[in-house]
């Protein structure tokens, strides 16, 4: 049976929980690298996107410069381009509904609403994303006024809480798939050999020359 | 306008573009093979490249500090399949104990 707008929120729930968690972490870290108070909130509304928004305060935090900071979130980003193209068909409406609707999906909404064939379930997808979304963003908020609570970050380890986050993201990213366990260690490889060369932050945008490995995806 | 405001405006102006590209342009049409290819490795280039730099980066030098033994405990905690925020509450609580006791 086709599942509705009810199933997708009993099954967004407990991934909720999760996603308000991840918001706070965002909040306190983004708080601690210098973003200030309200830009953390503003950009959990208008990106919506975890992983990238976390490197680019990683980034500026670190010293590096908006173009590093930029590059390197929205090519942590240019994933929702094939997942976009994958939804892309089952999205009903116009023009307007469909780009909003777009700006709902994630991961784990996208991940949700799989039919598992190549079918994407509509209904599902916006109530998730639609469940995750206030979360993420509620979550910021509280994460901000807590990092305004807290004293020195490193007191506190803070900052190795931002490469355990990114290794948590990572590692299911590359679980039993040797090509792209490959690109993680040529793209450390590559920071870390960079880092005494450049400015901050770029030795990571640097480190997508890695994906080039993915060109070979086809034949693997 | 400042940094973070400028990061803040570039993303969110390029990430609404980007999720918008597939449902309201390409309209389901697929990515060539060799360019999804490419932009799979995406996530696991940048996030290792994040890991490696955040734990042993400081400004442009490398370095061995505290955050190694926090980031290591995290790294057992997610391979036992831990949640996210678990993993960073154990990295960071070994970083400021391994510091609390002058590492």
């Amino acid at each position: 049976m086709e599942r509705t707008f009810r199933d997708g929120l009993r099954a967004v729930a407990p991934l909720a929980i999760a996603v308000a968690g991840f918001g706070i972490s965002f909040g306190v870290l983004a708080r601690a690298a210098g973003m200030g108070s309200v830009a953390p909130i503003v950009m959990s509304i208008t990106t919506f996107g975890g992983s990238a928004q976390f490197a680019a305060a990683a980034i500026l935090g670190d010293g590096g410069g908006v173009a590093a900071a930029a590059a390197a979130a929205v090519m942590l980003n240019a994933r929702y381009v094939p997942i976009g193209v994958t939804v892309a068909p089952w999205l009903p409406g116009g023009v307007i509904s469909r780009f909003l609707r777009a700006q709902l999906v994630v991961d784990e909404s996208w991940a949700l609403a799989a039919a598992g064939d190549g079918r994407y379930n509509p209904r599902v997808l916006l109530a998730a994303g639609l469940g995750l979304y206030p979360t993420w963003v509620l979550g910021t908020a509280a994460g901000v006024l807590l990092g305004d609570a807290l004293p020195d970050p490193t007191t506190f380890g803070l900052d190795a809480a931002f490469p355990a986050l990114f290794l948590g993201l990572l590692l299911p990213q590359i679980r039993g798939r040797p090509l792209a366990i490959r690109v993680a260690a040529l793209g450390a490889a590559i920071a870390l050999v960079l880092t005494p060369l450049l400015p901050v932050g770029l030795p990571i945008v640097a480190a997508a020359a890695a994906t080039l490995l993915g060109l070979r995806a086809e034949r693997a | 306008m400042s940094a973070p405001w400028a990061v803040v405006l570039i993303v969110g102006v390029a990430t609404m573009a980007i999720k918008a590209v597939g449902p309201v342009l390409l309209g389901g049409r697929p990515l060539p093979a060799r360019v999804a290819g490419v932009v799979a490795m995406a996530g696991p280039a940048l996030l290792a490249a994040l890991v490696a730099i955040n734990t042993l980066g400081d400004g442009r030098s490398l370095v061995l500090d505290a955050r190694i033994i926090g980031v290591a405990l995290s790294a057992v905690a997610v391979a036992a399949r831990a949640p996210l925020l678990v993993a960073v509450i154990v990295a960071a609580t070994a970083t400021a104990a391994a510091r609390a006791v002058g590492l």
